[in-house]
């Protein structure tokens, strides 16, 4: 126990010349448990040694002992800020190793809720950056569009922030007319939001020169280090998982990659922005898309995977056959095939990957969560040193950083 | 010219013989074994070539056979591609009484974290690293968790007396 020094002092030695300061795990300015133990030269960043691991879950053991079904809860609490992502991303990964091919509209209902949910991820962040800078007001003016949100996501499935979105195959339900009219109201409002969002902050003098030139990192380093999503692509690779892999039917959307070129602050901020207007853009296609489908076709909400799509409740109380298969899928009772796949998604904050691997058994033999941020957090040391402490802040905020996932 | 994985493999057994086994396309890659002690050749060769350039390291992480006796443990490494968007599953396994493995952490930065993380929940040892500890679990815990001999808690267990968690008490 006494070896581990986790303040390094070196006791009574007045030479010592810079100071060492515990920043974190709760301190208010990091946004999550995240502690680093920076030593400063006068208001200099020197060292910084980052440890997590605050709130690790031990999601990839629990997921050994769990049924497809119940891992879809945990997906949920990695990066939490867009779960839907991570569910979807889960029941895709599910969908290959099974085999399932989803109906076109599943794939459109489920890039709208994706798009969404990269929104809801993309505010926060970005709002956040503000903060840390001194600017609340845009934070708390986008925050009421994060809550519509929010309560699209609810009629859709029930709950907020942890939503445990879809089944495998697609939704447990349609989309009600409620959702409908919701999604119709986020797109008609929601521009002029992120636009007076954009003029409060892109060419504001006290944000750019807090931001640019601040927690930059090259694109050669920023591919060592394993970046990914919109902090990779502020530094000018248009490495992107949708366009790359397109998943869920994203090959049918027109869209851009916004890309920086610096890699700093300011560049990830406007990458986030230019994503925003992407998203609403698939999302407003996605609902044309929508509206091609007539008859039958327009109620289709899920594919059809029996041993693993739980049965209609009308059919559960009425149906032998559906009762019985409510009742294996609910106690886990399904053998699933053999097999091993990676399958990644374009998270909120980079490549969110499933490493699963399935002994022919009914729960994962193995589950492994390539988690973006826990792996571009490790260049933290290297983006700040050199830096002041207060840029080191909006860094840690403007690399978005969510704890839950890097805990896993 | 797009990089097929023919090309890959057969550049591979060019340089590296017989060593480069069980090639196999799966559903979302292509994957291939080799012994342990090439590792690091291997990432460099794929890293280095310039026909392959597999530069980006998506993931390493790891997994525990306990019943392949004197393979136990596989150490699996994701490559990815970017130019030409080309992924790579690349498996090294390793016994459980000696889990030494070369680092990659010269070659990818990325692989700091990552190879600490595999250390930390299934205790493989890599040669080189520079700073190999724990990194989500404490640093006091003397066991590696993912292993499969350590299974999680029974759900049916009666013997802990935790009414908090709705165990005990009411089911004896």
């Amino acid at each position: 126990m006494n070896d581990h020094k986790h303040i390094i002092l070196e006791e009574g030695n007045i030479q010592k010349q810079t100071t060492t300061l515990n920043l974190g795990p709760t301190h208010p300015a990091t946004h999550g448990v995240f502690q680093n133990i920076v030593e400063l030269d006068g208001e200099r960043v020197v060292k910084a040694e980052q440890t997590v691991g605050y709130i690790h879950r031990a999601f990839e053991k629990l997921a050994e002992r769990r049924p497809l079904y119940q891992v879809t809860p945990i997906t949920d609490r990695l990066n939490y800020c867009s779960s839907p992502i991570n569910n979807i991303g889960w029941h895709l990964t599910c969908e290959k190793l099974l085999g399932v091919k989803t109906p076109k509209r599943v794939d459109y209902l489920r890039v709208i809720v994706m798009e969404l949910a990269r929104i809801a991820d993309h505010l926060i962040c970005n709002s956040i950056v503000g903060v840390d800078t001194g600017a609340f007001t845009g934070f708390l003016y986008v925050f009421q569009y994060r809550e519509l949100i929010y309560e699209i996501y609810e009629e859709i499935c029930g709950s907020r922030l942890t939503t445990n979105i879809g089944r495998i195959g697609g939704f447990e339900r349609d989309f009600t007319p409620a959702a409908f009219e919701k999604i119709e109201k986020f797109l008609k409002e929601y521009p002029a939001v992120l636009k007076e969002f954009e003029d409060l902050f892109n060419r504001n003098r006290i944000f750019m020169e807090r931001t640019q030139g601040t927690g930059g990192i090259s694109a050669e380093r920023a591919l060592n280090y394993g970046f990914t999503g919109p902090n990779l692509r502020a530094a000018g690779v248009d490495y992107d998982v949708r366009v790359h892999n397109p998943y869920s039917s994203y090959e049918d959307f027109d869209f851009e990659v916004p890309v920086g070129s610096t890699g700093d602050n300011y560049d990830r901020f406007l990458v986030r922005n230019g994503e925003m207007w992407q998203s609403l853009s698939i999302i407003k296609q996605a609902m044309q898309k929508l509206e091609q489908f007539k008859g039958t076709d327009a109620e289709v909400y899920h594919a059809d995977v029996p041993e693993y799509y739980l049965p209609e409740k009308k059919d559960v109380y009425t149906k032998m056959e559906a009762l019985i298969w409510h009742f294996k899928i609910i106690m886990g009772e399904i053998d699933m095939p053999k097999g091993e796949v990676y399958f990644s998604v374009e998270g909120g904050n980079g490549e969110l990957g499933y490493y699963l691997i399935s002994d022919g058994g009914r729960t994962p033999y193995r589950l492994h969560f390539r988690r973006p941020c826990f792996v571009y957090y490790q260049a933290f040391e290297e983006i700040v040193k050199g830096s002041m402490l207060s840029d080191t802040i909006v860094t840690l905020s403007s690399l978005n950083l969510i704890a839950g996932e890097m805990d896993a | 010219m797009a990089l097929t994985y023919e090309h890959i493999q057969s550049a591979l057994i060019n340089k590296f013989g017989e060593t480069i086994i069980n090639w196999q396309i799966g559903v979302d890659m292509a994957s291939f074994e080799a012994p342990k002690e090439a590792n690091l050749k291997i990432l460099q060769f794929l890293y280095d070539e310039p026909s392959l350039a597999f530069q980006f390291l998506t993931d390493i992480t790891a997994v525990h056979y306990p019943d392949d006796s004197g393979r136990e443990l596989a150490v699996v490494y994701h490559l990815h591609n970017l130019v030409e968007n080309v992924r790579l599953r690349f498996k090294v396994f390793t016994s459980i009484e000696d889990p030494t493995i070369f680092t990659a952490t010269q070659l990818f930065s990325s692989a700091n974290w990552m190879e600490r993380e595999t250390y930390d929940f299934f205790g493989i040892q890599f040669v080189g690293h520079p700073n190999l500890k724990r990194i989500l679990n404490v640093d006091e815990m003397d066991y590696f968790p993912l292993r499969k001999e350590f299974p999680l808690e029974d759900q049916t267990r009666i013997d802990k007396d935790d009414e908090m968690f709705g165990r005990g008490g009411s089911i004896r």
